[in-house]
């Protein structure tokens, strides 16, 4: 028997017990080296060939993510790692670090309790450290610290041994900053990490060693011998005495709570249902022989066996054979038609896994990535999942060949369950479907999988920027009439509370088509600075806009608000500018005349009447296009700063700051989505190569008032419609 | 100048003799049957008959007025509607657009459902409470409000007279009563339950016109052929009323009390 089947037996034998398991995840800024961290831990615990590993890169098993270096997918792996004289079973889940792959991270974190944060040490924490810690903490995920890449401070930036241990203790002060902030109250400070406890270790995956100070004290290596080490260039022999996955693994198991310890604290975090129930009390206590409460977290298609889900068995046990429900879904059941873990790109076929572990099974046909699985029907799903960044990007493809007509629409369908940060539009009639995603090169992969993976050859459209609709201030009462003029309704509208804006984009508010609490509802956004009275009367919430009833004692409306909504979610999906989503508006419906007969008052009359209405109100209050911001990181050598300054600038791009740093300098600029179309080419080229950057979706801003009207006619043309918007009177006189 | 004209409820023979005259000077004819329809016409025939160009609007284009308003600004307009034509609320509406254009308006009336409904069936007149539309139930729209109305005006001994919804299609009697069940589900007024008294007319004004009265639970299953269908919800009867209903509309004798 070989070593990795050897360790399958092993985990299996594991798997049953719970204070023994691990799940955790590695986060990081993009190319700190999370991947290779990884795939070294893997090798390291005898899962791969250990010559293989930091080479080959299992957890990169798409083709496409080794040919662009970046980790698209995130993939679980489960290792064996002896700690203490005890045997112990860790679930690692890889996760993308490049930012237009954030709905992955996000989804991840769900089933992690723990995460090995990656930080490079020439680096240092850079903006996606923040972004991705923070989503980390967010679940109630704790954080451990690998310093990475720490041979190149000696052997590139030539530090000594006590500038190498000042850099060590900045990045530990920093991320220790960042944990303070973003950590709830009784986290903050039992989830710093500190060097004497071992929370942090120090390393190069690359080259396969680690160290921290408790291994320092039990093996006797002090910091000079690593320093010596790396001057001398004996990096195998340090491998040899300090090999990586030995000291992280440790680190892993000591620091980072088992499924029973973290399911405690965290299933309040992330499931809303009842705790009291037997479902909810078995998720707390991680109770193998509850109802099974799993959350999907990731859609893998296998070529030959269709779309696996993989996910986190919060409670229950899962058999071969038995059948389960989605929430949601009703009372349809699914049979597990195979159940395995995974180990690498392979899955190993079980007949049984037990709460805590980390599931991939065939058969759950309907599951998207975020779906609550149970053996109880329409059960409380899962918290949505929160994104932090939403598309803003999209292209219009079609199928190059009539034949491949139905086919790619099973595939966009396919791509989309798998992942859910992509938006796809389907039109029937047209075959122009539209493909919305994080960015450029998000939609760039998905294409390539569609053309490379599903083989179906197709046409995309240049990609276009998804823009926003807003108000500058306050508009209205506008009169909206009803077709048959026998309904009349008033509107006001106005920019709703950037905290409140804030606090719906980042899911703190949930959208909402009804108001179920509304006294939490109304605490909520007073404390977030809204009018009490307004707070009172919200009626629904859709994007980051707000439908409030400002209306005393309306006949007949309480029977007319479904539709009232119903204009109000239309209005906000087109706005009146260029029918693109409306962002951070209030609408108020301050008052309403209806009339008697409840046949003169249905949808026909009352949606095109509010609309209007709105519509209206909006013009009044100064329509205002807004288009999304990136920011954007560069990290430059001195000399090639002008180069990059004039990239920047002709972008309609803004140096926001400049970092000095030894020989070279991190510029932070933002500039518009719909000017970066093929930054990564031209910054290439201006730069001979020499250049490490990133980019981060930050928002919506104001298109620049002289531009604006431009812009509003092109996207009025190329969706089909009169280049110039309708005023105020159009809708008046409707 | 603008007309409008009322057809009746049947067909052509049922046009008054001034209509047929305003029918004949007109310089334009328009016609919407969205509110109501001719039931023994098509609008086809009717112009053939009539002898003169029919130009049909749909709901939007008469809501919207401005087709037939331009017409009446420079002619005689004429617009035929089926039933008394100021019945639809709409037309009020155009009357006054018309109006405020200083377009001159009349009407030419003639009988219409309200009436015909509660003479069929021997009901008086002045003993109706609020007339009731009686919509279909649509996404996101089921209002209740027609039952608040039935539920007052029968807490006060009225009659109520309930028109039944056109579109998409015309609502049937037994469908009509179906969705008043789903309002008693939901509103719990006990206002229709399975011995409720109930009349149904069916097809007034044609000759194969047929007239019902009898318990909700028994109405349910009887077929009352072909549109339209209109329901009337007694409350206290008269005597003479009550009569009227056993003789006229084959109503269970024991209602005689």
């Amino acid at each position: 028997m070989g070593r990795k089947e050897d360790n399958i037996r092993k985990a299996l034998a594991i798997m049953r017990n719970v204070e023994l398991i691990r799940n955790i995840g590695t986060v990081a800024h993009i190319d700190h080296g999370k991947t290779t961290l990884s795939d070294n831990l893997i090798a390291g615990a005898g899962m791969m060939s250990e010559e293989l590993a930091g080479k080959q890169l299992v957890l990169d098993f798409d083709e496409q993510e080794q040919a662009r270096g970046i980790t698209i997918n995130t993939a679980a792996a489960s290792m064996v790692h002896e700690y203490e004289g005890k045997e112990y079973l860790i679930n690692l889940l890889d996760t993308p670090g490049h930012v237009d792959f954030g709905g992955d991270v996000t989804r991840a974190m769900r089933a992690v309790d723990g995460v090995i944060l990656v930080v490079c040490a020439v680096e240092g924490v850079m903006p996606q450290t923040e972004t991705v810690l923070r989503q980390a903490l967010k679940e109630r995920v704790k954080p451990v610290l690998f310093i990475n890449k720490v041979d190149r401070l000696i052997n590139e930036l030539q530090l000594d041994s006590t500038q190498m241990q000042e850099r060590f203790a900045k990045i530990i002060t920093e991320v220790n900053k960042l944990i303070r902030r973003y950590a709830e109250k009784e986290f903050k400070d039992k989830w710093m990490v500190r060097v004497e406890d071992g929370s942090v270790a120090f390393g190069s995956a690359y080259h396969n060693w680690a160290i921290s100070v408790p291994y320092m004290k039990k093996t006797g290596i002090t910091f000079k011998d690593i320093y010596q080490h790396l001057k001398e260039g004996k990096q195998k022999e340090l491998a040899k005495k300090a090999p990586l996955h030995r000291i992280v693994l440790d680190m892993v198991i000591q620091h980072l709570p088992n499924p029973a310890e973290a399911q405690k604290y965290r299933i309040p975090k992330i499931w809303r249902g009842d705790l009291q129930s037997p479902l909810g009390e078995a998720m707390i206590n991680c109770d193998p022989k509850g109802p099974v409460g799993m959350m999907v977290t990731k859609i893998v298609m296998d070529p030959h066996a269709g779309e696996v889900s993989v996910g986190r068995l919060f409670s229950g046990t899962l058999r071969k054979g038995q059948e389960l429900y989605i929430a949601g879904l009703g009372n349809r059941k699914y049979r597990i038609q195979q159940l395995s873990m995974m180990v690498g790109p392979d899955r190993i076929p079980v007949d049984e896994l037990t709460a805590g572990n980390i599931p991939a099974i065939i058969g759950l046909r309907d599951a998207i990535a975020g779906s609550t699985v149970s053996s109880i029907p329409d059960v409380e799903p899962f918290e949505p999942m929160r994104h932090y960044s939403e598309p803003v990007v999209t292209v219009a493809i079609e199928a190059k060949h009539t034949k491949d007509l139905p086919r790619l629409i099973d595939v966009l369908r396919t791509i989309s369950k798998a992942d859910p940060s992509l938006k796809v539009e389907i039109n029937q009639e047209t075959g122009e479907h539209l493909l919305s995603g994080m960015g450029e090169l998000h939609l760039e992969v998905t294409i390539y999988r569609i053309t490379h993976e599903y083989k179906v050859e197709v046409i995309t459209s240049p990609p276009i920027v998804v823009y926003r609709e807003t108000v500058d201030h306050k508009g209205g009462p506008f009169e909206g009439k009803s077709p048959n003029r026998h309904n009349k309704f008033y509107i006001e509208v106005e920019p709703l509370e950037e905290s409140v804006v804030q606090a719906i984009v980042e899911g703190e508010i949930p959208e909402m088509d009804r108001i179920k609490n509304r006294k939490d509802l109304t605490k909520q956004l007073t404390d977030l600075g809204m009018d009490r009275e307004e707070a009172k009367r919200v009626e629904a919430i859709r994007g980051p806009n707000i439908l409030l009833d400002m209306t005393w004692g309306v006949q007949y409306l309480n029977e007319t608000m479904e539709l009232v909504k119903q204009a109000f979610f239309e209005a906000m999906e087109k706005g009146p500018l260029a029918n693109e989503k409306v962002y951070g508006l209030k609408v108020k419906l301050v008052d309403a005349k209806l009339h008697e007969d409840s046949i003169h008052r249905g949808p026909a009359q009352v949606i095109p009447a509010v609309r209007n209405a709105i519509y209206g109100a909006m013009c009044q209050g100064n329509r205002v296009l807004l288009e999304p911001i990136q920011k954007i990181y560069i990290n430059v050598p001195m000399e090639l700063v002008g180069a990059v300054t004039r990239e920047i600038q002709q972008r309609r791009g803004v140096i926001v700051d400049m970092e000095q740093e030894e020989y070279q300098t991190i510029i932070h600029a933002k500039a518009p989505v719909a000017e970066m179309f093929g930054f990564a080419s031209a910054i290439r080229s201006a730069t001979g190569g020499r250049v490490l950057w990133s980019t981060e979706n930050a928002g919506y801003e104001r298109v620049p008032r002289d531009l604006q009207p431009q812009i509003v006619r092109q996207i009025r043309e190329r969706k089909g419609l009169k280049p110039e918007p309708y005023d105020e009177k159009y809708y008046a006189e409707m | 100048m603008l007309t409008f004209v009322g057809l009746g409820l049947y067909d052509v023979n049922d046009l008054t003799l001034r209509g047929k005259k305003v029918i004949e000077d007109a310089d334009t004819i328009f016609a919407e049957f969205y509110t109501s329809h001719l039931i023994g016409m098509e609008p086809q025939e009717l112009e053939k008959t009539l002898g003169k160009k029919i130009i049909v609007l749909s709901r939007e284009e008469v809501e919207q007025g401005d087709i037939i308003l331009e017409s009446a600004e420079k002619g005689n307009a004429v617009l035929l509607v089926a039933g008394d034509p100021m019945i639809a609320t709409t037309h009020i509406a155009l009357r006054i657009m018309a109006e405020e254009r200083g377009i001159a308006t009349r009407i030419v009336h003639n009988a219409s459902i309200v009436t015909a409904a509660p003479g069929l069936l021997g009901l008086q007149q002045y003993k109706f409470g609020r007339t009731v539309s009686l919509p279909f139930p649509q996404e996101n729209y089921f209002p209740t409000s027609p039952y608040d109305a039935i539920q007052e005006n029968f807490s006060r001994g009225l009659h109520t007279l309930i028109l039944l919804d056109l579109n998409p299609k015309p609502m049937g009697a037994k469908q009509a009563m179906e969705i008043l069940l789903r309002m008693e589900e939901k509103k719990k007024g006990g206002i229709f339950k399975e011995n409720t008294l109930l009349g149904v007319v069916a097809r007034a004004g044609a000759p194969d016109c047929l007239v019902r009265a009898g318990y909700l639970k028994d109405l349910l299953h009887e077929d009352f052929g072909p549109p339209l269908h209109t329901l009337i919800l007694p409350g206290k009867l008269h005597f003479a009323e009550a009569e009227a209903l056993v003789k006229l509309a084959g109503a269970p004798r024991e209602i005689l009390g």
